[in-house]
This record gives structure tokens, sequence and C-alpha cells, in this order.
């Protein structure tokens, strides 16, 4: 953007040439080590026997339930992880840093382990899974719910961080003009704050998503794995990769397509709502 | 000094790995892939061997059968080979990966595994289809489940299972997490859970048993050592440990 | 805690306590309904504090914050009758300059079509109704102020805060806002705090001064006298004075702090301030004779500075002060920095008043 002499045509070519190799060099690595195994995905496919796959019920069983799943969970995610945020944001109590540090431990925690704190906590015998038990006849593991849940734990995270950073960004003096045109914290949050913040938070979302739809270790130790109820796609293809690498294969590159799809189209509309 | 001798051990084995190559230096280290199920009869009976054995080590590397099997197909340089199933060790030798027949040293058979003193009083497979019971099951992908499928139609029954594991291990642990008030599961890792969950033995269990094959492999870099660990495993001290952990004999007159 | 306050008294009285680490505000306020009062004062000085104190921003350590009888102190921001523009507007920039201004109504429940019909008034009055759909970026800097003060009036405060509001603007615009401000600020009712560190703003829109300093105040009165009498060097050179301060005796002035005295007009026993503008300062190079001002000191140019066709000569020497003159008495003078220049002044163009 800045920089050129005067006179100097700004134009695509020339900005590209101005990039120092020191940064192209290692830039053009890390794109080729993100790119080469999907490469190899694609290369390696059974195209012959997509068709047949895709034709498959289960298949369609297995990414319904994905999708259904990730946008519940991120939709968990953003009523209990925006407001989390902006908690983390906007106040401060004693030991602040340290429930920050905590937020992201679903981040750091194998997923299997998360899986099992998850059991620990929510399951049929767990901490708090015991009373939900014998008060309301709700267990979790084993559900569609229980997916859900630990969807959510793994991808929370993510957006937390994306939503407080954001937060952290953005000017407190407009909830300060809020309040002084006498908005209550919570309006000035959902009228003022909100609105201010929605890329950022479009972008967690989009994030929590993503970590969702390929969720596989916290899942199937919480939620177990059966076909229609629990099974995901990445469950799908781990199972299928035991004895039949070929329709793992296939598998992946059904979610593959689906997820570029949505993750291309929902771009689009934000960065489209962001400059209207 | 042992710590140290084992962690450059593993270095040079992953360095071979690495470069592809095995090496033709003396190695007095015989490396053993062996399927998770193995893990603590295998691990004394490393150790007996290596007391049998001065100066010779045992470096195991346990893991789900599939991925010990692509591994050595793959080019990783091992000498000895313990497979979980016939199959997946028939995978390896198709590719010619095996030097000799595999002989089967072991067996096991499932067990309903239930919770501690067997709460809901599970007597036979039939018992699994009580409605108020959460049975989790292997996935049909994975030996156990192969062998879950093969008992429950020799039993005609028709269990709802509410999940299908991806392994024998994750099936066992919602049960000892209580998630689950039964499985099936291996006689061995019923032993090896101790008194966190209850064993049943049920009669169909014959029909299925899987077989454990071991073989040594073709490229091993010790194929004396590797040669020798695999008749200690079959001797009478071999089958002493093995009993112990819960598996069966071979089937008599089995090679 | 006031003894026996039992009248209801309209308009602002407050004492303002607010410490934040070594720095202590500690500032008493009081106004008129109708007033405008300014608190004038140095960056740092803590007006902007005091503000904030005033709007429910900022926590009261001490003190007390009443209006038109009730204590505002233990209100939330949101609960004060209190309406803000600040400096830079803080227009909420994803609403249009309507929806900005219906806001603060909407808050009080007023349902949207009315609150939106009362802000369509309240742009037509600072002149923005053609401009009621735009957002806020689309306005002008000037523009988009008229907007925040049209917003912090829909509320219908009691007591209306103005930080620096033309502060961000640029010469033009500043001159065409304040005028407009002073207008609307003449229509309000209610009570008005002004927060600037410019002087004109402050003479222009203010009724009464108040001079803050390092969280304290330390002159209050109407923007004339303040500016003819000024208590503090800050004040003295925002008004343009030389201000001394020394113990009179009879019409001689000694200075604290200086080796001169100065003669006035005034009679005036004990501790005083005395001032004269730079103008009334005529420079020499050799020391006056047969002139008639009283006071001629010896002093040294330090710097000078040209103001269109006016140059201020600052002096060290005797006594220090900032002498005004014409570009051409400068020539003739040949006036450089290091120059040794005598510097008199008349007795009737000082002004000496009581410190105490």
């Amino acid at each position: 953007m800045r920089g050129g002499g005067p006179g100097s045509a700004v134009g695509p070519a020339r900005s590209a040439a101005r990039v120092p190799s020191a940064l192209l060099v290692p830039a053009a690595a890390g794109l080729v080590f993100l790119l080469l195994p999907l490469a190899a995905l694609l290369v390696r496919a059974p195209w012959a026997e997509l068709p047949g796959q895709l034709g498959s019920p289960q298949v369609w069983q297995a990414l319904r339930l994905s999708l259904l799943s990730a946008t519940t969970a991120t939709a968990l995610c953003l009523v209990l992880g925006v407001p989390l945020a902006w908690v983390l944001a906007r106040t401060d109590f004693p030991g602040r840093r340290l429930v920050r540090a905590l937020v992201t431990v679903p981040l750091v925690l194998p997923p299997v382990v998360g899986g099992v704190a998850l059991l620990l906590a929510l399951g049929r015998d767990g901490l708090v899974g015991r009373l939900l038990d014998d008060w309301f006849g709700v267990t979790l593991p084993f559900t569609t719910a229980g997916v859900v849940v630990a969807e959510a734990f793994v991808a929370m995270p993510f957006l937390v961080i994306s939503v407080e950073g954001t937060l952290r960004a953005a000017d407190p003096r407009f909830e300060e003009a809020a309040a002084t045109l006498g908005a209550s914290r919570f309006t000035a949050f959902r009228r003022v704050t909100l609105p201010l913040i929605a890329p950022g938070v479009a972008a967690g979302a989009v994030l929590a998503w993503a970590r969702a739809l390929g969720e596989f270790g916290a899942t199937i130790t919480f939620a177990g794995s059966f076909p229609g109820r629990t099974q995901t796609m990445p469950l799908a293809v781990y199972l299928a990769l035991q004895n039949d690498p070929a329709a793992a294969v296939a598998l992946s590159l059904v979610l593959l397509a689906v997820s570029v799809a949505v993750l291309g189209a929902m771009r689009d509309r934000w960065t489209a709502g962001v400059g209207a | 000094m042992r710590p140290a001798r084992r962690w450059a051990a593993a270095v040079l084995a992953a360095v071979t790995v690495l470069s592809g190559c095995a090496g033709q230096e003396p190695d007095p280290t015989v490396t053993v892939f062996a399927a998770a199920s193995l893990r603590e009869s295998f691990t004394t009976l490393g150790e007996e061997f290596e007391d049998r054995h001065p100066g010779t080590e045992v470096e195991f590397s346990f893991g789900g059968s599939d991925t010990l099997a692509a591994g050595i197909t793959g080019g990783a340089p091992a000498d000895v080979f313990a497979s979980a199933d016939e199959a997946t060790m028939a995978r390896v030798t198709r590719a010619g990966g095996t030097s000799g027949e595999p002989e089967v040293f072991a067996r096991n058979r499932l067990q309903i595994v239930t919770l501690p003193g067997n709460p809901h009083r599970v007597r036979s497979l039939g018992d699994l289809d009580r409605p108020e019971l959460k049975v989790v099951l292997c996935d049909s992908s994975v030996p156990c489940g192969a062998a879950s499928r093969a008992v429950l139609r020799t039993a005609r029954v028709r269990l709802s299972p509410v999940s299908y594991e991806q392994d024998v291990k994750s099936a066992l642990t919602k049960v000892r997490l209580k998630e689950a008030d039964a499985a099936l599961v291996y006689a061995t890792d019923v032993r090896a859970a101790g008194d966190t969950v209850t064993g049943v033995e049920f009669p169909e269990a014959d029909t299925a048993l899987n077989s454990y094959p071991i073989a040594v492999l073709d490229d091993a870099p010790q194929p004396e050592r590797a040669g020798e660990f695999v008749a200690f495993v079959r001797s009478a001290e071999g089958r002493r440990v093995l009993r112990a952990a819960g598996f069966l004999e071979p089937a008599p007159g089995a090679p | 805690m006031t003894a026996g306050g039992g009248s209801v008294t309209a308009g602002l009285d407050a004492r303002l306590v607010v410490r934040r680490g070594d720095f202590l505000l500690d500032v008493a306020l009081t106004a008129a309904p109708g007033e405008v009062v300014a608190l004038l004062g140095p960056n740092g000085a803590g007006k902007t504090t005091a503000l904030r104190a005033l709007a429910g921003l900022v926590a009261l350590d001490e003190g007390h914050l009443r209006l038109d009888g009730a204590e505002l102190a233990p209100l939330p921001a949101e609960r004060r009758p209190v309406g803000v523009v600040f400096q830079d507007h803080l227009l909420f920039p994803h609403l249009s300059a309507l929806d900005n201004v219906a806001f603060g109504p909407r808050c009080q429940g007023m349902p949207r079509r009315a609150a939106r019909a009362e802000a369509g008034r309240w742009l037509e009055r600072v002149g923005l109704a053609a401009h009621a759909d735009a957002r806020p970026r689309r306005l002008s800097g000037g523009q988009a102020q008229r907007v925040a003060l049209a917003r912090a009036l829909a509320i219908r405060p009691r007591l209306l805060l103005l930080d620096e509001p033309l502060a961000a603007l640029d010469a033009r615009t500043r001159l065409e806002t304040r005028a407009a401000l002073r207008r609307h600020l003449d229509d309000f009712e209610a009570v008005t705090v002004l927060v600037t560190h410019d002087p004109l703003d402050a003479m222009v829109l203010a009724d009464r001064l108040v001079v803050v300093e390092d969280g304290r105040v330390v002159q209050t009165g109407p923007p004339d006298l303040v500016a003819r009498r000024p208590r503090t060097d800050y004040v003295a050179r925002l008004v343009g004075l030389n201000l001394y301060r020394g113990a009179a005796s009879g019409h001689l002035v000694r200075v604290d702090g200086a080796e001169a005295t100065v003669t006035v007009t005034d009679e005036l026993t004990g501790e005083v301030f005395v001032a004269f503008p730079p103008s009334a300062v005529t420079l020499h190079r050799e020391r006056p004779v047969g002139t008639s001002a009283r006071n001629v000191w010896r002093c040294r140019v330090a710097g000078i500075e040209t103001h269109g066709d006016r140059i201020r000569a600052d002096l060290t020497g005797e006594l220090p002060m900032g002498a005004g003159l014409t570009a051409v008495a400068a020539a003739e003078l040949r006036l450089a920095p290091g120059v040794e220049v005598w510097a008199a002044v008349k007795a009737e163009q000082t002004h000496a008043y009581p410190a105490g």
C-alpha cells in the first residue's frame, strides 16, 4: 500500500516484484507445505469408485450429521463464547489472566483427553452428568447432543480468542457513549458493541465451525460412534481407513469439498456485508 | 547408561526409517512390532528375553495391528511382527514382508465386560438385549468388531448398541467410565482392567476365536535374534506368561 | 454530607474527588440552570477526569454530585440525566445520523417510531435534517459534531457535558461550529459544563470559567475578569499577559524571585499580582532618558517569534517578560537573540490586584 517513490505506478505486478525474497521463499514453501497433502489426496483419490461412494446413503447420513452438529455447536459457541469474550475483554476481576489462560486449555488438550474429561464431567457417572441423569433423565454420551457438546468444547476457544481480540481492538468509548445515552451495559453490548465487532464474531464463528466439522478425538471418546446418531464424517473416515483406505479418501474428499464450498460462500457474503 | 543407550537406539531407528534403508551395522536390538493387546505380556517376555541373552535389547512398538502392518510394508526396520489377527498378518505376508510362515502363538476370546460386580446380572449374550442396558460394540471394521458380529450371529441375538467403537480399548473405557453397562471385548482386556470391571464368559465366544500370528520379517536387521525371540514366545515360558494375561493356547495341531 | 441541606437548589453542586495513583483531582463546581461553565486547564490537569466523573464514567472517591437537589454520585452513567458530547463525537458508525440521535430516546423506552420522529426534530434544529440517513463517516467533522450535540440533547439532559467539542475541527469549521454551539447553548435551559484548553472557546461559550491546574481549581470567575486578573502563569499565558507576584508597598511592588520592582498606579499593601500586556513594553538600545515610563529594566533577548506583522520578543534579565512590537521597530533595534536591551513600561499600563 505505502512506499513506492513519487510517480511509481502501483500495480499488481509491481507490488509482487517488491516482495522481498526473504519473505517470498518461505511463504511459497509454506503454501506448498499446506497444499501438498491436499494435492496428494486429489491425485491418489479413487476417482472411479467415487460415484459409488457418493451413492451410498451412509455417506450422506454422516455428512448431514456433521453439518448439523458443527452448525449447532457453532451456535452454542456463539451463545456462550461471545459473552465470555466480552467479560474477559471488558471487565477486571481477580484471576482474570488465569481464567483467560484456562479458556485456551481445550486448544492444547489432546482431543481424546478432552473427550475423557467430558465423560468425567458430563458422562452418566460424571460430576455433573450424574445430576443431569438423576434430575432430568438426560445423558449426553452416545447422543447427537453429546456430539454437539464435544465439538463445542473443542471449538469454543477459537471463537473466544478471536472475539476477545476484536473486542480489545474495538474502542470501548462507544460503550461509554451508549451509557451516557441511557443504555444499560447489556443494551450497549447488544446495540453498539455487537454490531461493531460483527466481522470478528463472524471470523471466530467460521474458525469454530471448521474446527467442529473436523473434530474427531473428543467426539468419538465422548459421544461414541453410531451411524446417523453420532458417527460424523471424520469418524466415518477413520473407521473406513481400517480396512478400506480408498473409501476413506473418497469420504475425505466429500467433507473437504463441502467445507470449502461453505467457507467460501460465507467469506464472500461476510466481506460483502462489511463493504456495504 | 541404559536410558541413554535406549535413547540412542531410538534415534538410530528413527534415522534408518528416515533414510529408508535398513542398516548393516551390528545392532544388538531386536525390534518387535506387536498388537496393542500384547503390551503387558510382551513387556514381561521382553525383559525375560533380555535376561537370558545378555547384551541383547528388545524394543517394542505397540499399536493397532493395521497401523503396524502399514509401517512394515512402508519400510519400517522391524525384526518381528505379532498381529492380533490373521488377516492383517496375511496382508504383510502377501506383500512379501515375512520370512517364513507366520505361526499362531496365542488365541483370544471375547467376553462380556460389565460394570464391577455385574449389577445388571448379565449372564449371556441374550441378556444384552435388555432395553435398560447401554451396550457398546467394536466397529465391524476392526478385529474385535468382526468377532463380535460373528458371535452374535451364532447366538442369533440382535443388539441395538449405543456405539460402535473404533477399537477394543475404547469399548472397554466406556464401561470402565460407567458410560456403558456392557461391551464385548477380549478376555485379556478384561484381565488387564483388574477389578474396575467384571468379565462374563459366554459359550458362543468359542465360535470366533482370534488367533495371534507372529513372524520374523523379511528385512529384519537381526534375523537370528528375531528367530530366537519368536521361539521364546512360543516356548513353555512364553505360553505361561500369555496364559497369565488371559490368552488361550493356540489350537491343538496348529503349526 | 451537608448538615441541614433541606432546600432543593436547582442546578449543579459538586465536589469531585478522584484518585488515580499519584494524581489527585479535587474540584468543586457549582452552576445555575442555564449557566455555561468552562473547565479550562492545561493537558493533564484533570479536566477530562472531572467531566467523566460528572458523567458517571469514573467513580468518585469522595465528594458529592447534586443536580437539581438529587444526589447522582451513586447512580451509574446510564441512569444520570447527563448528556455528553465527546471530543471525537463517537457517533455509532453502524447507525445513521437519525438512529444515532434516536438511540437515547429509545433507551429511555420511547417507541421506535416516536424516537425517530423526535430525532428528526433534533436534526432539524442543528440544521442536518437532509443528512438524516447518512452514516457518520459520510458527515464532515462539523456535521458529525452537530449530530453528536443533537444526540446528547435528545435525551433532554439536566446537565450537558462538552468535552473539547471543537478541538477536532479545522479552523474555519471551528468558527462556524462555535457560533452555532453558542446559539444552542443559549437556548439550553439546564447546566452546561464545557471542557477545553482553548481560551477562545472558553471566552466565547462560557458564562464562567473554572481554571484547573494539577487537579485543583486555581481560579474561577467570569471570562473578562479572569482575562484581566490572571492568578497563575498558565492563565496569564493563555490571555497573553506578563504576570508577576510580589509584595506591594504603596505604589511599589517588589517582585518575588527577581531583582526588580514595578511601579504601579494602584495603591496596595501585602501580596499582590502585577500584570501588563506585552504591547505595553517598549524596547530601547540605550537607557531611555526623559521618558514618562517609570519602569525601566535591563534585559536580554532570549528569543524572537513573528506573528504576522507583529514581533514577540522573549526577554530575560532583571524582569523576564514578553514584549510585543512591530516588525519595523524590531528591525530598527536590530533585535536578535543575545542582544541587550532596556525594557520600559508605563505605570498606568500595569494592573495590580491582591493575591489573597
